[in-house]
């Protein structure tokens, strides 16, 4: 079972927060999700090593040479709030890391 | 009662590169706030990072640098945060597969050696630059956001802020030297996040440790670990715990704040990035990389003292970045005496780059003109009074030394056919210093020198004018 304290949590991580109502229903349906996704547990996996990759590429490099940009103003198109070039955001002061 | 320092090091270093750490876009310092950004930095839908292949060879080079394995096998994760210095919300960064591990920088303090270890190197990407305005909106910069970085994780080896600046000191010296980075601390190319805990002598277990964050010079640093160190033991003695904290030094009082309290450990859920495929580095590949390292300052210093019989500190000096090192080297290999070639370029060399704010290659100055200055002065063909005057010539302009001193006509009286008349001539003017000198005034003999001088407008060889004066003095 997935607790609301969990939720809670992962809502924090995400900087969203919720009602008592929201956080219920998203903890019912995290849950359902969980649940759904733990099915794979019942495949034994003894001696089947970790894949972290579906392809079998491997040392895809580019070599440092500079491209052009995206046009500033291009970009600033998508974003809601922008001041003299720089993307408006509402203040964050503490930062997790 | 006696308490213990443990210091761990996190140290980020901007790799110098011509664009991203995973996308094309350009990296230069200060341009116009989103002007270098892609839509693979904004993180847009649809959009696929690649690997730089020149950032993770210079990666490689900090490893090997600094005496670490490099990992046969990595792959990177995705670090999860939100925070708008990072439009895709993760950080790209290796986790379970460094680059490399095992690594140590050897520092020496009062005289000791010792070895600091380092556990860790890994890739990442930088993030962009928040600036918290009074209007309840930060303005975010992404054009540093996919920058290259190699942080570099010490072990818990360091045990006074002495030594935490020794290691800093050397581990930047180290790193300039293979090129892959600027390593400027006033720049940020080179950041610093420190973490200190103190426990009483003989006790098994480290103390609760403390952050320090933004200490953007090694002075800084080490002043900032010494006053936490004093606010832990102070805690300490007065029977209190110290918190888990995140804490910034304030340089006017000279003692740490805090910042804020740590709750709870980090969650960022890391997973492997399913964007990019693994890397598999082959030992012909380490080579490859490793043979085009220079030669690091711990052996140059070696050499400079042992077969070019160098003080110490001059090695020391000289050794400072890589371009000093390679100019002397160069000033050596063109015919300057090591001893000169050394004296020149701590202190004339110097004292004009701090004055005028420059570095080495900003100058007009080159090792062919400096030893070729070198030369005339041990060959006696300019006074060393006259060089000064050189110097700054061939320092501010591509001037030939020796074509401007004849074309200037600053070449040094040496020839005693010339010179003999003009002292005779100085001696029959001046016969109140002759009785002076015979009466053993020695000031008489400076200043009958002085009128030489006059006399040949300061390019009579000094050497060789005191001998011919003391000669003719002798005769009357």
């Amino acid at each position: 079972m997935v607790s609301k304290a969990q939720i809670k949590h992962v809502a924090e991580l995400a900087r969203l927060s919720f009602s008592d109502e929201e956080l219920d229903h998203f903890t019912e349906q995290f849950d359902n999700i969980i649940d759904m996704v733990e099915q794979l547990n019942s495949v034994d996996t003894t001696d089947v090593p970790v894949m972290t990759q579906v392809t079998d590429l491997v040392n895809v490099l580019r070599d440092d040479v500079a491209q052009k940009p995206t046009p500033r103003a291009e970009l600033m198109e998508n974003v809601p709030e922008s001041a003299d070039g720089l993307i408006k955001v509402p203040a964050i002061m503490e930062k997790e890391d | 009662m006696n308490f213990e320092t443990t210091i761990g090091l996190e140290v980020h270093i901007e790799l110098k590169t011509k664009s991203k750490m995973f996308s094309p876009s350009p990296v230069t310092y200060g341009a116009e706030p989103n002007t270098e950004t892609n839509v693979i930095d904004w993180g847009y839908p649809g959009t696929l990072p690649t690997i730089n292949k020149g950032a993770y060879e210079l990666g490689m080079k900090v490893a090997l640098a600094l005496h670490a394995d490099i990992a046969h096998y990595t792959h990177f994760d995705r670090k999860n945060y939100f925070y708008p210095d990072n439009p895709k919300a993760y950080q790209i960064t290796q986790s379970e597969f460094p680059l490399g591990s095992n690594g140590y920088v050897e520092i020496e303090v009062d005289g000791h050696t010792k070895k600091i270890g380092i556990k860790e190197l890994h890739i990442e990407e930088d993030a962009g630059k928040n600036t918290h305005g009074n209007d309840g909106y930060s303005y975010v910069d992404l054009n540093r956001q996919g920058t290259p970085l190699v942080e570099i994780v010490s072990e818990p080896d360091i045990a006074s802020p002495e030594e935490a600046y020794a290691y800093l000191d050397k581990l930047r010296q180290m790193v300039q030297f293979t090129g892959a980075s600027d390593v400027k601390m006033e720049e940020g190319s080179m950041r610093v996040d420190s973490n200190l805990s103190i426990r009483p002598i003989g006790q098994k277990e480290y103390g609760v440790k403390t952050e320090l964050k933004n200490l953007n010079s090694l002075v800084k640093v080490r002043d900032g670990l010494t006053a936490e160190r004093k606010r832990q033991e102070e805690v300490l003695m007065a029977g209190g715990e110290v918190r888990p904290e995140t804490r910034r030094f304030n340089i006017d009082t000279g003692k740490t704040e805090l910042l804020r309290v740590k709750e709870g450990a980090d969650d960022y859920r890391y997973f492997p990035e399913p964007d990019l495929p693994p890397m598999r580095i082959s030992d012909d590949w380490i080579k490859a990389v490793a043979d085009h390292l220079p030669e690091m300052p711990d052996k140059r210093r070696k050499r400079y003292v042992e077969e070019m019989g160098l003080p110490a500190y001059d090695a020391g000096v000289l050794t400072d970045t890589k371009e000093m090192s390679d100019f002397f080297e160069a000033t050596v290999a063109d015919g300057a005496d090591p001893k000169q070639a050394s004296n020149w370029l701590m202190g004339e060399v110097n004292a004009y780059l701090n004055a005028n704010k420059l570095e080495l290659p900003d100058t007009k100055l080159t090792p062919a003109h400096l030893a070729g200055m070198i030369k005339l002065i041990s060959d006696g063909t300019i006074s060393s009074k006259i060089a000064k005057k050189v110097f700054q010539e061939i320092i501010k302009n591509d001037t030939d030394p020796k074509q401007w001193v004849e074309a200037k006509g600053l070449v040094q009286l040496s020839d005693p056919a010339k010179l003999t008349p003009i002292i005779t001539e100085v001696l029959d003017n001046n016969p109140d210093s002759i009785t002076s000198f015979k009466n053993g005034k020695d000031h008489a003999l400076g200043f009958l020198v002085g009128q030489i001088m006059k006399q040949t407008h300061g390019k009579a060889n000094p050497k060789v004018v005191n001998k011919l004066l003391l000669a003719e003095l002798d005769k009357r």
